[in-house]
């Protein structure tokens, strides 16, 4: 059952952004590993951007694994799915380590 | 279920669920092919009767969403809103059941009457998923059936369920269970609901417009303005945006973000309780192929290596098949000819065997090489590599101003441009797609080969430079060739980079894409991928190319030469036959010279040979003079047209049967440097109709069409005259 607002904002720690202890900060996606997993928080970017991360399953509060991070594109695994993401959109979004 | 009566089915699903298999083993592969009114997204109907109730099946464009995010998935929507089917079978790839379970949730907000088709199960248990389907259809209230489309499994079942739904549809869309959207969300969900017109709520789509009004849904916000007064409309925009601005403050994220994962939460729940996998497993293999293809350092080579490949194969294979059908052509068109009295100067014959056959016939010629490089494209598709392509080209693309995806339509487009502007409909932004299609032409299309055949074996004979391993042996041609598709994808960069610096300025769309597992192809998956495309180049060549051919030989034909012209070659026939000696070699040559000249004459005597002295001027800076101009008009319906128009403004007739002569015409008309801009010009010009006819369509607006045709001449006259007069400096 989805867990409702204030539960999700705890988890990706909408609420303290600047880093309480115990609550890894956050940084963005180009600052992961290859095999790190990491806690997707919110992507900065139009309102387009965000609802196409959404609808294909990358949602606040997601766990994404980072699979291939080469000069260009990274993959990353959603849901038991493969994503392709731009280079440019890498910048934009930002995590958190598991 | 009364007999007789049709029950409307439609199909639905995600672009890699499998849909057209389905689709087809429903219907058994008769299908009508035509378009959505009003946009040229194409749209698959076929029948099928099942225990005496006749089906119309309807195939929805494939969509992850029904977000009104693209031409798409407003269609599929608006399908769904419209015309109300019976039934509407939802295909979902069992071996990605999350994401695919998305756009089910989005039919059941919808209403619609929704059955499951839980595609490649077989494929999900070779992958250790284990599906409680039965637990699933309880938890989701709507009937789920496995299939395996390719092998035709469970298609009876489907069929089977799709009348028991289309029996009641309302009573099929109240058993289904909705997404709880959260305490924040739900309550304002179900205020809005009271607010929104009557008629909503006859055709029980209040909620769904609830949500689509916190969702600031642009479309829907649209359709409400039809059936309301925009006072009121006002008002309930202002309702929906004050919960908005709630949702937003409390959850810390949009509403229409929340909204997603609520729906996606809803499936993790239900799946949760379902689905036994290790989620993993599924991908292993697929990753492990990635780790090599997909690498820094084996990545670009393997992809550089299976193009060659790819182009290897379609001309190599293509190369003979089209010369085939050219001999066929040319026998046909003797035929017909043969069929008329001997000298007879009948229009009828002109029109139908050199305007026609010959036409056409030079068109249809293509076929084999453009439906071979489909067949290799469909094959990179269907096994999950072009979207690894397009993760690979991506740094380069980006150096364009374009991204990764953009690659897949130019790729196609170097068989055909027309598919290859279809095909830029993968792509979101309306920016980058429509920079993909006004650049898309400078792909060297499979028309254009025989332009630089004819060239290149005119100046530079055929030699080897140097062979790989003894066995492949390179050509001086083979390299120019390589050059000239370099060229063109060259300048196609520069495009780009001058559109999205000027009139497509703005950010690179965002690039998200689903990476498919690998799977091995099917036979027929391939061979109907193949057809659909290749399918759109026939039926351009049936219509318009047919109709310009006729056009551009009545230009050719009227006005006749005046009697007095025509009685002076008469004369000279008379003159030579009676003075040489019947049958000799001598007296053939003398014949079929004047023959040829007459032919020039009346050429330069038409409508065509007219405006291409009048434009001549005009081309002289790039080295061309009249004949080149004229051909270079008379190609404008299809490139492929400028050789045989060239072998008649050289008086050597057209056809196979002229090449060599018309090779050796060129070589003494022309400097090898004028076949270079020749070359150029045709390699960048004045895409051929057809391709402006995709463009306009897919553009929305005939601007873009004539930016392409002015840009692309503009570009190709500058490269033609700067290599031409550089070229003759150096010369010189």
């Amino acid at each position: 059952m989805p867990a409702d607002g204030a539960e999700k904002a705890a988890r990706t720690g909408m609420s303290s952004e600047k880093g309480d202890p115990g609550n890894p900060p956050l940084m963005p996606l180009t600052m992961a590993a290859v095999g790190q997993r990491v806690l997707f928080v919110r992507a900065e970017g139009g309102y387009g951007l965000t609802r196409r991360l959404a609808e294909m399953g990358l949602t606040p509060g997601e766990v994404l694994e980072v699979i291939n991070c080469g000069r260009g594109p990274y993959i990353v695994s959603v849901r038991g799915g493969r994503l392709v993401l731009g280079r440019g959109m890498v910048h934009r979004i930002f995590v958190r380590p598991v | 279920m009364a007999d007789g009566r049709q029950i409307t089915v439609a199909l639905a699903g995600n672009p890699n669920s499998g849909k057209s298999t389905i689709f087809n083993a429903i219907t058994g592969g008769r299908q009508h092919v035509g378009n959505y009114p009003g946009v040229t997204v194409e749209k698959k109907t076929g029948r099928a009767v099942h225990n005496g109730a006749e089906l119309r099946v309807v195939d929805l464009p494939g969509t992850y969403s029904l977000t009104a995010y693209s031409i798409e998935e407003v269609i599929a929507r608006n399908f769904i809103l419209d015309e109300k089917p019976d039934v509407v079978i939802d295909i979902v790839d069992s071996s990605n059941l999350e994401r695919n379970l998305y756009l089910a949730t989005q039919m059941m907000e919808l209403g619609a009457p929704l059955l499951l088709a839980f595609n490649k199960s077989d494929l999900a248990e070779a992958r250790g998923l284990e599906i409680d389907a039965e637990k699933l259809s309880r938890l989701l209230g709507v009937p789920i059936v496995r299939t395996v489309g390719h092998k035709g499994v469970g298609i009876r079942e489907l069929l089977e369920a799709a009348l028991a739904v289309a029996a009641d549809p309302a009573a099929a869309s109240d058993r289904q269970s909705l997404p709880h959207y959260g305490r924040e969300v739900d309550p304002e969900v179900s205020k809005l609901a009271e607010m929104v017109p009557r008629k909503c709520r006859q055709t029980g789509r209040d909620r769904w417009v609830a949500v689509k009004l916190l969702e600031n849904d642009a479309e829907a916000i649209k359709r409400l303005g039809t059936i309301m007064p925009p006072e009121e409309l006002e008002e309930l925009l202002a309702a929906a945006a004050r919960p908005r601005r709630h949702i937003q403050s409390v959850c810390g994220d949009s509403a229409e973000i929340i909204l997603a994962d609520r729906r996606y939460g809803f499936i993790s729940g239900a799946c949760q309780e379902s689905v036994r996998s290790s989620v993993e497993t599924r991908h292993a293999f697929s990753d492990r192929i990635d780790a090599v293809v997909t690498s820094g350092l084996f990545g670009l080579p393997l992809f550089v290596l299976l193009m060659l490949l790819v182009f290897q194969f379609t001309f190599s294979l293509g190369g003979w098949l089209t010369g085939q059908l050219d001999a066929a052509k040319e026998l046909l068109a003797a035929e017909v000819s043969g069929l008329f009295p001997a000298g007879a100067d009948s229009t009828l014959r002109s029109l139908l065997a050199e305007g026609i056959i010959e036409g056409v016939g030079t068109v249809v010629s293509f076929v084999p090489m453009i439906f071979l490089l489909f067949l290799a494209i469909s094959v990179l598709e269907d096994s999950g590599y072009m979207a690894r392509v397009a993760f690979i080209v991506d740094r380069f693309m980006h150096k364009i101003g374009l991204h990764g995806k953009s690659f897949i339509p130019m790729l196609i487009g170097f068989g055909c441009s027309v598919p290859g502007i279809l095909a830029t409909r993968i792509l979101d932004s309306r920016r980058d797609r429509l920079t993909t299609m006004l650049i898309l032409p400078l792909m060297s299309c499979s028309a254009r080969l025989p332009i630089y055949l004819l060239i290149l074996g005119a100046f530079f004979p055929r030699r080897a430079v140097f062979s790989v391993f003894g066995v492949v042996e390179v050509s001086n041609q083979a390299l120019w060739l390589l050059g000239i598709y370099l060229t063109g994808i060259l300048v196609a960069g520069v495009a780009a980079r001058l559109l999205r610096g000027t009139i497509l300025r703005g950010e690179t769309g965002s690039f998200v894409m689903e990476l498919p597992p690998y799977r091995m192809p099917t036979v027929r998956g391939v061979l109907v991928h193949t057809w659909e495309r290749g399918w759109m180049f026939l039926r351009k060549a049936g219509t318009v190319i047919l109709a310009a051919v006729i056009i551009l030989w009545a230009l050719t034909t009227w006005p006749k030469l005046d009697e007095e012209h025509a009685r002076r070659f008469e004369a000279q026939r008379v003159a030579a036959e009676s003075q040489l000696p019947p049958g000799s070699v001598q007296a053939e040559q003398t014949l079929r010279a004047i023959d040829a000249a007459r032919c020039e004459a009346e050429l330069e005597h038409s409508v065509i040979g007219r405006i291409g002295r009048t434009i001549q001027p005009v081309m002289a800076p790039c080295g061309f003079d009249w004949k080149i101009t004229t051909a270079l008009i008379a190609a404008l319906p299809a490139k492929e047209v400028f050789v045989a128009q060239l072998g008649v403004l050289h008086a050597v007739g057209a056809g196979r049967r002229a090449e060599k002569p018309l090779a050796a015409r060129l070589r003494a008309a022309y400097s090898p440097l004028q076949g270079i801009c020749i070359i150029f010009f045709c390699l960048v010009s004045l895409p051929c109709i057809p391709t402006l006819a995709a463009t306009w369509q897919e553009s929305g607006s005939w601007k873009w069409a004539l930016l392409q045709v002015a840009g692309l001449t503009a570009m190709a006259w500058l490269i033609a005259t700067a290599v031409y007069q550089i070229g003759s400096l150096l010369v010189t």
